[in-house]
């Protein structure tokens, strides 16, 4: 008897040894510097707040962390849509301007592999900018980072918060240097093939309710003809 | 024991890490796609938003009624030109399969219609319709870019609302047909 008492213990240690290695492990998936973060060419900077009740509105499938926003609006609570989430916000210029209205609609994906460090999700973003344009963003996020640095450590401390500033890409495809896809759709980014990178900034993250000081930011690298405005 | 606990240790990193790398994570459900070959080349797939009820949200400047009834919309005269609707979409025969959005955008005297589709299971499409409805209503627009399934296809969607004649009491007031048409990549010959 002491025997499989021994061997259940040991399966048990070798299991929670094996999770902090994978938590701990300084190399999976380490955060790379975007190259749009480096390019020449000219960029737009969009920002949006990561806080579900800060935007338009916010909905999910009624279940998770995060709240939806506001507190009447129609749930994802269907199988097929159930892991995801849609998101209506106000797009912001580097002055804090209202720029333009942004769409997002994720969902997790099942090329998620934990064992490399992927926690992913798939998603899209419809961006319009009144007087420049519309385009569509197609990316693969990871938020295995945002996971580890925030989220895990807010569970791990025992207020359930989390406090500090955690600044991170989170596109991690599908373009080879973790870029997204940018489609221009019409005005001046009309026939435009572009790349951009989504990146998240945390101050606050608490185990009930999610993010609870964030801020998003797009960032689209323009072709290096044709410029729309400004930046 | 010592043997054994050791044993056991190594054990469960290697139950730990099998278990990770085999089992997924994720596992959205996917629905079959029904989709139907056209005679001239092609493939035509249809779906529909049955209204009110798939409807998320619709937010416009000077609505007197925004959806859901708490949306405050920003009252900011950059978006005075914009209407953006989410749906929930279903298939043909009627099941939920995804997300979409719908901006209406008025410039310069001209509308365009913007629809982004998003199927969980499957990927997502960017549509952009820019000609005037036709004389039934219908609208039609190029698939601009698409993602996963999607991102080799280029083709055609129409959209078109079909009020309902049927007279049920619980049926809807009428849906939004949105019919695809994908025509894939040209395959090199060998």
């Amino acid at each position: 008897m002491k025997y499989v008492i021994a061997l259940v213990l040991g399966v048990f240690f070798g299991a929670v040894i094996f999770a902090a290695g994978m938590i701990y492990n300084p190399f999976i998936s380490k955060q790379k510097l975007s190259p749009i973060t480096v390019t020449d060419l000219q960029t737009i900077t969009l920002a949006f707040s990561g806080v579900s009740t800060e935007n338009i509105l916010f909905t999910n499938d009624g279940r998770s962390r995060v709240d939806t926003y506001p507190e009447d609006v129609p749930e994802l609570w269907e199988r097929p849509i159930r892991q995801t989430s849609a998101m209506v916000t106000v797009m912001r210029d580097a002055l804090n301007r209202p720029a333009g209205i942004g769409v997002k609609i994720s969902s997790l994906s099942e090329k998620t592999r934990l064992f490399n460090g992927e926690m992913l999700v798939d998603s899209v973003w419809y961006v319009y900018l009144p007087g420049k344009g519309a385009f569509f963003v197609e990316q693969v996020e990871n938020y295995w980072g945002y996971f580890k640095e925030v989220v895990y450590p807010a569970y791990r401390s025992s207020a359930n918060t989390w406090k500090g500033n955690w600044l991170g890409d989170v596109t991690f495809g599908p373009g080879a240097l973790a870029t997204a896809k940018v489609t221009g759709g019409s005005g001046k980014f009309d026939g435009m093939d572009m790349h951009g990178v989504e990146s998240l900034s945390v101050r606050a993250w608490s185990v009930a309710r999610g993010p609870v000081s964030a801020d998003g930011r797009l960032t689209i690298e323009l072709p290096p003809v044709a410029i729309p405005g400004e930046e | 024991m010592l043997k054994t606990f050791l044993f056991g240790i190594l054990l469960g990193i290697v139950a730990a890490a099998g278990a990770l790398y085999a089992i997924p994570a994720v596992d959205q459900e996917r629905r079959p796609s029904i989709i139907s070959v056209t005679p001239n080349g092609g493939n035509t797939e249809l779906f529909h938003i049955n209204l009110p009820m798939d409807r998320i949200m619709v937010g416009a400047p000077g609505r007197s009624e925004q959806l859901p009834e708490k949306l405050e919309w920003p009252d900011d005269e950059v978006l005075s030109g914009v209407q953006v609707e989410l749906f929930k979409v279903n298939n043909a025969i009627g099941k939920v399969i995804g997300v979409a959005s719908r901006v209406l955008i008025s410039e310069n005297g001209a509308d365009v219609v913007d629809w982004v589709i998003h199927l969980p299971a499957r990927g997502s499409m960017f549509v952009t319709m820019r000609t005037a409805p036709k004389e039934n209503g219908s609208r039609t627009g190029r698939l601009r870019a698409g993602s996963r399934e999607f991102g080799l296809l280029t083709g055609i969607v129409s959209e078109r609302w079909v009020v309902d004649t049927s007279g049920e009491e619980d049926a809807p007031s009428g849906r939004i047909e949105l019919t695809a048409t994908y025509i894939g990549a040209a395959e090199l010959l060998q």
